[in-house]
């Protein structure tokens, strides 16, 4: 029998605003397949999002979902969770939207390390505002304001959490389909703050302007880059050339905010 | 019994008055000269299972005390000029997602990092105008230690009342003198709960307007699952473009503070009724202003003292009333001339209005008020 989305879904939401061809959705589904998996409750599980085309995700799931400002997911996730400990807090969005303007919160949040999963949609690109270079745009790519090639040395997401002290880091593809589901219900078991980078496309703003004929070609090249971690450890420095990792890339048992912050009410409560 | 009294300053007050009225999340940046507010409530929180953070900034601040408002918690957050411009974008998102909670901003000399630790009263048009877009302003403005523990329990209450963010504006003169405070005891200052919904979750919409202008506001976790954006939106919380609905949510969200004037604004009169020339202060300015008055009265001028409380909404009414009676209208303030600009708006050309306007970051004493008052005919 085929999976039954519905059961997540908002009735009366769909259409989606997403773009045919964008990989949004095949990351939306295994979020939903992965909220299956580990039964999580709706009413008691936050999905909050930022500003962007990733960032319209939440809308459509039927949870407490809040779609914040651009770039303040973390920040306002972690006023959720803090005051409800016992919700599960999943936050989502673009890479535009973590990694820019929502960069700091994004490295606080990982090194603060609160029991948290943040799915980052990183189609290279701003998608929602038409094509702008965002900071994980590779060097000399084109975008609508860098007509002669991008000068800027791109992000590398899942180097920027593990570096900022994430306990868990993974890597994923929209063409991967069916890894993203796992990957996700592996972060959210994961007590401390988690991130799933999924490489993603966005064929109407990025695409269109870096010579991808379809998004068929769009999600070859992604089929093409992924070397799962275990794969890797038996190729060569030069096969790898161009690859990017995928799978669990990074994972640590570090003591995890709440269970922290529990012990300083302990010690103020002794001291009263 | 005897009431328990301390010794305390402003920012200090500031932070049990928050307690009392239920404050069980802070969020902050260290800022000169607030931070006292932080350093108290990093100690009381803990003690009540209230939580502290110091985040990495004064917009993820303001960001994480929202997120924990909507999870059912009583927020605040406090800052100083250059944090409160931080946090404006997201005091936006407070306004139209309607999101109660308390901005506590202590007035130093700005623009920019300006005078850190000299008083000002240059935020009050920043409490209105910072933030972008048609949205409702509430802003309080006390002028000693026990008041500023006073409104900020107001603040808390009238957050909860309208669901729309608050701001306490002290001076830095107000937030960093210490002065005698009386404690009142519990139950005896009324503390406003969050409307909560009485429908049951199937039936929940956020910004149900069939509960009147202030729908009530369910928290996340608590059984009920509902959308939050920061997008216009229609009364089920999801984003609409619909011109209509747009237009009359808008309206609503500013109706709902404007049309409850009455119960927002306070502010106190001294000396008015056969007064020939009103002064009219604010925190620590109004205290000169109160002494100028009895020494002018002492000299046989008919002054009096029109001391504003609530900055926002604007006492419009009372200002306009005033305007008909006295035969000049002075108003000290430690700025280059903000809430004079009001007062013109209201007394509509029938009398002068004479500003003194200070940003040296020194307090303007009585001697210049009372030379102002006498320059009235
Ligand atoms: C403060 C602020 N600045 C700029 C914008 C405009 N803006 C909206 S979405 C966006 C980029 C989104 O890119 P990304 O997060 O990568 O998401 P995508 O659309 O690619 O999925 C920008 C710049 C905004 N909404 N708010
Ligand atoms: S613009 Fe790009 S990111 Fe946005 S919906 Fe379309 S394809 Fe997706
Ligand atoms: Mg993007």
């Amino acid at each position: 029998m085929s999976f039954d989305y519905d059961k997540y879904l908002r009735p009366g939401k769909l259409p989606h605003i997403w773009c045919p061809g964008c990989g949004h959705g095949i990351v939306m589904k295994g979020l939903i397949r992965a909220m299956d998996t580990l039964k999580l409750k709706k009413e008691e599980t936050a999905i909050v999002s930022g500003i962007g085309c990733a960032s319209r995700l939440p809308g459509y799931i039927d949870c407490c979902t809040l779609h914040t400002a651009h770039g303040r997911a973390a920040a306002f996730a972690t006023g959720v969770k803090m005051a409800r400990p016992e919700m599960n807090v999943i936050l989502c969005g673009g890479d535009g939207d973590g990694t820019a303007i929502g960069g700091n919160h994004f490295i606080h949040a990982c090194r603060r390390n609160i029991d948290m999963t943040y799915i980052i949609m990183n189609n290279y690109i701003y998608g929602m505002t038409g094509g702008q270079f965002s900071p994980c745009t590779p060097t000399g790519h084109k975008a609508s304001t860098t007509p002669y090639g991008n000068p800027d040395p791109n992000f590398d997401i899942a180097k920027l959490a593990i570096g900022a002290g994430a306990t868990f880091v993974a890597r994923g593809t929209a063409f991967h389909a069916n890894q993203i589901d796992k990957l996700i219900v592996e972060a959210i078991q994961h007590k401390g703050f988690s991130v799933v980078e999924i490489l993603d496309d966005c064929p109407t703003t990025y695409g269109r302007r870096n010579k991808y004929k379809s998004v068929i070609e769009m999600m070859n090249r992604l089929k093409d880059v992924a070397v799962p971690v275990k794969a890797a450890e038996k190729m060569t420095a030069e096969q790898l050339q161009g690859k990017v990792l995928t799978g669990v890339l990074y994972k640590e048992d570090k003591p995890e905010y709440i269970a922290e912050y529990a012990k300083v009410i302990e010690r103020a409560k002794a001291a009263k | 019994m005897s009431k328990k009294v301390a010794f305390l300053q402003g920012n200090e007050a500031a932070a049990h008055g928050a307690l009392y009225a239920g404050c069980n999340f802070f969020a902050g940046y260290p800022i000169t000269p607030s931070t006292e507010v932080s350093e108290v409530l990093s100690i009381e929180l803990p003690k009540i299972g209230g939580k502290f953070l110091q985040m990495e900034d004064e917009i993820a601040a303001m960001a994480a005390i929202l997120g924990a408002s909507l999870a059912g918690a009583k927020v605040l957050t406090s800052t100083s000029g250059p944090g409160l411009s931080l946090k404006q974008e997201l005091v936006g998102y407070g306004c139209i997602a309607e999101i109660p909670c308390v901005v506590y901003n202590v007035m130093r000399g700005g623009p920019s990092t300006g005078m850190p630790t000299g008083p000002s009263q240059s935020d009050v048009m920043c409490a209105k105008w910072g933030t972008h877009g048609d949205h409702p302003a509430i802003c309080l403005t006390p002028a000693s230690v026990q008041e500023t523990y006073e409104e900020i329990i107001r603040a808390f209450n009238l957050s909860e009342k309208y669901r729309t963010p608050v701001m306490v504006m002290p001076d830095e003169i107000v937030a960093h003198m210490r002065e005698r405070i009386v404690f009142p005891e519990p139950g005896e200052v009324e503390v406003t709960p969050r409307k909560s919904p009485t429908v049951p979750p199937e039936q929940y919409k956020p910004y149900d307007t069939s509960f009147g202008d202030v729908p009530p506001l369910a928290a996340f976790g608590s059984g009920y699952k509902f959308h939050v954006t920061g997008l216009n939106k229609a009364s089920d919380g999801f984003p609409t473009t619909k011109a209509n609905l747009v237009q009359a949510e808008e309206e609503r969200q500013v109706r709902k503070v404007d049309a409850n004037i009455d119960d927002i604004v306070q502010f106190e009169e001294y000396l008015l009724d056969d007064a020939e020339v009103a002064v009219v202060a604010y925190g620590s300015t109004s205290r000169s202003a109160r002494y100028a008055v009895n020494v002018a009265r002492e000299q046989g001028i008919k002054a009096g003292l029109f001391r504003i409380k609530t900055f926002w909404p604007f006492p419009d009414k009372q200002i306009k009333a005033l305007a008909g009676r006295v035969k000049g209208i002075v108003i000290p303030e430690m700025n280059l001339g903000m809430c004079s600009l009001e007062l013109e708006r209201c007394a509509q050309g029938k009398v002068p209005v004479l500003g003194i306007f200070r940003v040296d970051g020194e307090p303007i004493n009585p001697d210049q008020i009372l030379d102002k008052i006498k320059e009235v005919k």
